[in-house]
């Protein structure tokens, strides 16, 4: 059981943003650094509210400060990272592939760091945890849930996928000077967050659905910022001679 | 090291670059500097081709034609290129210096990977029992005072080793005594292949619990050690003989994970980085004196040190695309005939890592006739046909490498190795990725500062900082959020 639940584990939370790794961002070797330092901002600011939580001692065990707090500096360090990409991008727009528009790469970019900032989270917040799973022991011993992998598991590749999206966001929201998208990365982080302060009551339902229907409210918006339309969308789905596709792009 | 020739180190960012249009400076061109110490090589040996650095001037020989291809990488030096082919010199560079840098990345998480795989799957690497000559103190006692005090006492003596050990290198290096080098190095990469290698399949197969005969242990060791030795100190296949220079530094910093005393590996590896930053950078360090004098004698040095992320001298095909100036025709021949010089100098079985086609050659060159010259000069005429070369248009695509010291990867994966041993995963990740930024940095000051540079301290420190904090401040802080399933 345990070896299985490592895999289905690891397997649920890692499979979709490994496999979008994959494809999009590893035969990029500047997107492949641009994620590695995108997950290395992800870590300071994991490391500074870490030591904010250890500093202050009497709200240690008050895990909603130390969230709350995380999850600003999470998105401060988002807006650094992203005034490094502004600064790097006189050189980064001519470097990666000539024929993606230059549009288009501000986009690549802030998808890329997006999904550094989600695989580091990510992995941050299950690679310990499936670790224990892999074995000896399991899981529900001593009055805890059977679904606790799971859950965490399912929690996880939400975190990584809400990250792409507010990274596709948030940079585009800076770039056009848009508060309000802004404010609702930052709002939707909070929520999603508080959220899970729930899973220690084990309202997992409610902690699931919620953060799913942020997910899906997320990626909606993350596709009209993206330049989406629902004509797009059903273009993308159908299928079409390579060929074809520039001129369906009038 | 002369002004001229500080000039003509480049680095490894721009290589790729510099390399099409290679200036006429045959001089110095094509040394690789490298870091020479068993233990210490442990800077990025900017393996200059020794390029003349872009606002050289050089005499122009070769007829420019600007935005031409071979011709890209000289538009800076001031002979009236338009902007726009300024742009695509830049652009050039940061291209190939992504793919150069990914083309480090991947050994070195190769590597770690090989020492984290096994330091959490057989427990043989981490079990404390027996130690190194060099550690005589051996942190028995509970008291953290003592600790530290015998920490510090076993790194200073291994760093005093090292020390010694540098400079005999050196000596021998200085004097020509090439045949003792390669002694050396062939002998200690014997035990490595053969004891090393044979104690670490030996604790796999026990771990895994597999049993085998000794005969058929006996074959494997054999095949596996003398293919590696071919390949690492004469020629092979390139994949071959990076995978085996891998294997090497993974299996020494096995070795040192096992036998230091769990502080002293801390301690040392801070003072490695210390000292690698002395021996490179200090006028009088002894990684730089060897750097020089290599870059005088106009010398690869041992491959058996280095890992490179391509074939030498493919770059050779490449400048021939342009073909019709004479600069370059000239190129390949006055390579091979600094190869030759350098085989009647007694170094010439040193050209492991090339390929064969290269080894061809020089046994072609042998009508090469050099003009010895002051490094930064165009040294080199020759009356070879541009045929020979032809080869070497196969390997167009991979352009001359950047060179990583052995010993930065053996340090690497000691530090990521360590941190596994204490079993968690976060701390290791963290590690990583901070140790991959760190290298990054290093070869971004690199295509800044344009010398040699010490690999180790920007990522070894990373690596400390990010270990002891998240050890102590982050690790409690996501051990109570993911047992309370709380995610940020």
């Amino acid at each position: 059981m345990t070896i299985m639940e490592f895999f289905g584990c690891s397997f649920l939370a890692f499979g979709p943003p490994v496999a979008m790794f994959a494809i999009t961002i590893a035969k990029d070797p500047i997107r492949i650094i641009i994620m590695i330092a995108s997950a290395f901002f992800w870590l300071v600011s994991l490391l500074l509210s870490s030591i904010l939580w250890f500093i202050v001692i009497p709200l240690r065990n008050v895990l909603i400060f130390g969230l709350v707090f995380s999850v600003f500096f999470q998105e401060l360090f988002r807006f650094f990272f992203y005034v490094l990409l502004r600064k790097a991008e006189f050189g980064l727009r001519r470097v990666t592939e000539e024929d993606t528009h230059i549009n288009n790469n501000r986009q690549v970019l802030a998808y890329v760091s997006g999904l550094g900032f989600g695989l580091m989270s990510g992995a941050f917040s299950l690679v310990d945890v499936l670790a224990d799973a892999a074995g000896p022991g399991t899981m529900d011993l001593n009055g805890g849930s059977e679904y606790f992998l799971v859950i965490s598991a399912a929690t996880t590749l939400c975190f990584i996928l809400l990250h792409t999206f507010w990274g596709v966001i948030y940079f585009s929201a800076l770039d056009r000077r848009v508060i309000w998208q802004v404010v609702y990365v930052i709002a939707s982080h909070l929520l999603v967050s508080c959220i899970t302060l729930l899973n220690q009551y084990q309202q997992y339902v409610l902690t699931l659905i919620g953060i799913y229907l942020v997910l899906i409210a997320t990626g909606v918006i993350t596709f009209k910022v993206a330049g989406g339309t629902f004509n797009s969308l059903k273009r993308g789905f159908m299928w079409r001679p390579a060929a074809s596709i520039n001129v369906s792009a009038e | 090291m002369s002004a001229n020739q500080s000039g003509s180190e480049h680095t490894a960012l721009m290589d790729a670059v510099v390399q099409q249009s290679e200036p006429p400076n045959y001089g110095t061109d094509r040394q690789t500097r490298q870091r020479p110490n068993k233990r210490t090589r442990s800077s990025v040996p900017v393996q200059g081709t020794g390029n003349p650095s872009r606002d050289d001037p050089s005499p122009p020989t070769v007829s420019r034609s600007p935005g031409q291809y071979d011709d890209r990488a000289r538009l800076n030096d001031g002979t009236g290129p338009s902007g726009q082919e300024m742009y695509m010199d830049e652009e050039e560079e940061l291209k190939y210096g992504a793919k150069h840098v990914i083309k480090l990345f991947v050994p070195v998480s190769l590597c770690m990977l090989v020492v984290v795989a096994t330091i959490s799957s057989i427990s043989f690497y981490t079990t404390k029992d027996v130690y190194l000559l060099y550690t005589p103190f051996h942190e028995k006692s509970s008291d953290p005072g003592t600790k530290i005090w015998n920490a510090l006492a076993n790194a200073g003596i291994l760093l005093i080793v090292i020390v010694i050990m540098t400079f005999i290198l050196i000596l021998l290096y200085k004097y020509r005594f090439y045949k003792v080098i390669h002694g050396w190095l062939i002998l200690s990469s014997l035990m490595l292949l053969f004891v090393f290698a044979y104690l670490y399949l030996e604790e796999v197969l026990r771990a895994y619990n597999v049993p085998m005969d000794y005969f058929t242990l006996a074959v494997i060791m054999w095949n596996v050690g003398v293919v590696g030795m071919i390949c690492i100190h004469w020629k092979g296949p390139l994949r071959l003989q990076q995978a085996y220079l891998i294997f090497i530094a993974a299996l020494m910093a096995l070795v040192f994970i096992k036998y230091l005393p769990d502080w002293t590996s801390w301690v040392v590896l801070a003072v490695i980085s210390i000292w690698d930053l002395v021996a490179v950078l200090t006028p009088k360090g002894p990684l730089r004196i060897l750097v020089e004098t290599a870059q005088e004698r106009n010398e690869q040095i041992f491959p058996a040190l280095i890992y490179s992320s391509a074939v030498a001298y493919t770059v050779v095909g490449m400048a021939d695309r342009g073909g019709e100036t004479t600069g370059d025709e000239t190129r390949p021949a006055a390579r091979q005939a600094q190869r030759q010089e350098r085989g009647q100098s007694g170094a010439g079985d040193d050209n492991g890592g090339f390929s064969e086609e290269w080894a061809n050659q020089v046994t072609h060159a042998i009508n090469t006739r050099v003009l010895a010259g002051q490094p930064g000069n165009y040294t080199a005429s020759t009356e070879n046909a541009p045929q020979q070369h032809g080869p070497f248009m196969e390997a167009d695509d991979e352009e001359r490498g950047i060179k990583l010291g052995l010993g930065d990867f053996i340090f690497y994966s000691v530090l990521v190795g360590k941190v596994s041993s204490y079993g968690d995963w976060n701390m290791t990740l963290a590690c990583f990725i901070a140790i991959l930024i760190g290298l990054c940095l290093t070869l971004l000051l690199l295509a800044i500062i344009k010398k040699a540079l010490p690999a180790l301290p920007i990522s070894i420190t990373f690596g400390l900082i990010f270990y002891f904090s998240t050890r102590e401040i982050v690790k409690p802080f996501t051990d109570l959020l993911a047992s309370e399933q709380v995610f940020i």
